[in-house]
């Protein structure tokens, strides 16, 4: 099944409170997906800054005397702020491929989550509820974000089965459906050289995007082309540094609702999502038609 | 008039309230508010009452629907008023995905758009949309009359047995085996009724009819290569 809710704000004076309303959004849709919860939000940046956020399962050990050790290892300063499994390493945003493969060569047991001036994602195994509380998503400030409960039907429930997952800087997939030519996709990718790490059919679908831009595609005709590249039912959003996108496949009986306002556009698997969000009963409210890409964006 | 707080009391606690009433019942009039897009709003209703949910549900209202007459004022979520036996809902706003799917009678009428499988598997169900509807409407339709008052998506009437369907607007593209039929007079007939009962002041004369070309019926054995 899966939930997804997206939340892109027109207003500013709603910054502040974007998390607040992506969580209570998250949370509504528990039942849609109780195993794991994430959440891409796109916050503060710096220019000519980098923040690359990791996670691990054994954080005391992983993450402690990380800053210094991969400041060394690329010749520059790093930042460090953790927040439980994860910690968001601030660096020069020339620095982000080498600073990636000593995180590899140093902690082998770190993932990354996702690289870029603005976006941090989070996501861990447990209830939508827990997951925002271990991250305090709650208080967290932005311009946009995307969030998801995952109902795991192609993976493990895992961290790195959980969404969202990177398709590139500043850039994430959310996923509610399941994608039946994963296995073969995956394949394809992996000789091509593109890194996949679980067996998970999103992480194809996002290698699959981010493969298509690094081979000159925008987003938009990355996602126009796995329409028909990709076999399956989905219902995708991708986040973007400006903004985000809607893709539904063709026979699109994955939910979708879209609601907006003159203050913000929000996205959710179901209206339920939408209804605590401030003036959503003067809000248009309709759901996006499939195989037809949408862009929302500053 | 009862009033029904679905927030503050809870979804079971509305259903079983509603199931509970027999046909002589004298709580014959009910309104659901705070639905806040919840799941299963009045289903399995079996008597005949009249219910009015105020604000847009989630999946299923008005499922199983057996002689009450239910009113959503705002729009629902996917699969309303599925399986309906007879009674009636109507819907002020939008409907989601696969509205009165598998219906066997009753009449539900959609005052905004609908979303795509609109009517899938209908079987005897009556069901009038004064918006648009989706692609796959009325795949695999059985028997019932579905109306259109404005354009249909692709794919309508795919792989029909039975049933009429009438369309105002454009329709992007027919299923496999569903054709043009002449309008008739005992079809106008059936429409005008149609309309009239779903507050509709469009005339007949501009609605074309659909159906099935019956070729799928038997199979062809020229076809027989192809399996």
């Amino acid at each position: 099944m899966c939930g997804i809710v997206g939340l892109f704000l027109k207003d500013k004076e709603l910054e502040p409170r974007l998390g607040e309303m992506l969580t209570q959004m998250l949370i509504t849709m528990s039942d849609r997906g109780p195993d794991s919860a994430g959440i891409a939000i796109y916050g503060r940046g710096r220019r000519g800054k980098t923040k690359l956020t990791v996670q691990s399962d054994r954080p005391d050990q992983d993450l402690d005397d990380l800053a210094p050790e991969l400041g060394q290892a690329i010749g520059t300063e790093v930042g460090i702020r953790r927040i439980d499994t994860h910690a968001v390493l601030d660096l020069e945003a020339g620095r982000v491929h080498a600073a990636r493969k000593a995180v590899r060569e140093l902690r082998p047991g770190i993932r990354v989550m996702s690289d870029g001036e603005v976006i941090e994602i989070y996501k861990e195994v447990g209830l939508p509820k827990e997951v925002a509380d271990r991250f305090d998503l709650s208080r967290m400030e932005g311009t946009h974000g995307i969030g998801h409960t995952r109902m795991a039907t192609e993976s493990a429930v895992t961290t790195e089965g959980a969404h969202p997952y990177s398709t590139g800087a500043d850039q994430c997939l959310v996923h509610n459906g399941s994608l039946s030519n994963h296995n073969d996709l995956r394949r394809k990718l992996m000789r091509k050289g593109v890194r996949i790490e679980s067996m998970n059919d999103t992480e194809v679908g996002a290698a699959y995007l981010t493969w298509k831009m690094q081979n000159g595609a925008s987003l938009g005709d990355a996602l126009d082309s796995s329409l028909e590249d990709l076999d399956g039912f989905f219902t995708f959003v991708v986040g973007t540094r400006d903004g985000f996108g809607v893709l539904r496949d063709p026979i699109a009986c994955k939910p979708a609702v879209m609601g907006e306002t003159s203050r913000y556009v929000a996205f959710g698997s179901e209206y339920r999502a939408l209804v605590s969000l401030p003036g959503i009963e003067g809000a248009s409210i309709w759901e996006p038609e499939p195989a037809t890409v949408y862009f929302w964006s500053h | 008039m009862q009033t029904y707080d679905l927030t503050e009391k809870g979804l079971r606690g509305l259903n079983s309230i509603l199931h509970a009433q027999h046909e002589e019942t004298n709580q014959v009039s009910w309104e659901v508010v705070n639905p806040r897009g919840s799941h299963a709003i009045a289903v399995g209703l079996d008597a005949p009452l009249e219910v009015t949910v105020k604000g847009s549900t989630g999946y299923y209202c008005a499922g199983m629907n057996q002689g009450a007459t239910i009113r959503v004022e705002g729009s629902a979520g996917p699969g309303v008023a599925e399986n309906m036996m007879s009674g009636s809902v109507v819907v002020e706003g939008d409907a989601s995905q696969y509205a009165g799917a598998t219906g066997h009678g009753g009449l539900l009428v959609i005052k905004g758009n609908a979303s795509s499988r609109c009517g899938i598997s209908m079987k005897g169900i009556d069901i009038v949309v004064h918006g648009n509807v989706g692609h796959m409407s009325a795949f695999m339709a059985q028997a019932g009359n579905l109306v259109v008052c404005g354009d249909a998506g692709d794919a309508l009437g795919d792989s029909i047995y039975e049933a009429r369907l009438f369309v105002r607007g454009s329709v992007k593209s027919l299923g496999a085996d569903c054709v043009e039929k002449e309008m008739r007079p005992e079809h106008v007939d059936i429409l005008k009724d149609l309309l009239e009962r779903a507050d509709l002041h469009a005339k007949p004369q501009e609605f074309r009819r659909y159906g099935s070309a019956r070729k799928l019926y038997n199979f062809d054995i020229d076809n027989v290569a192809d399996y």
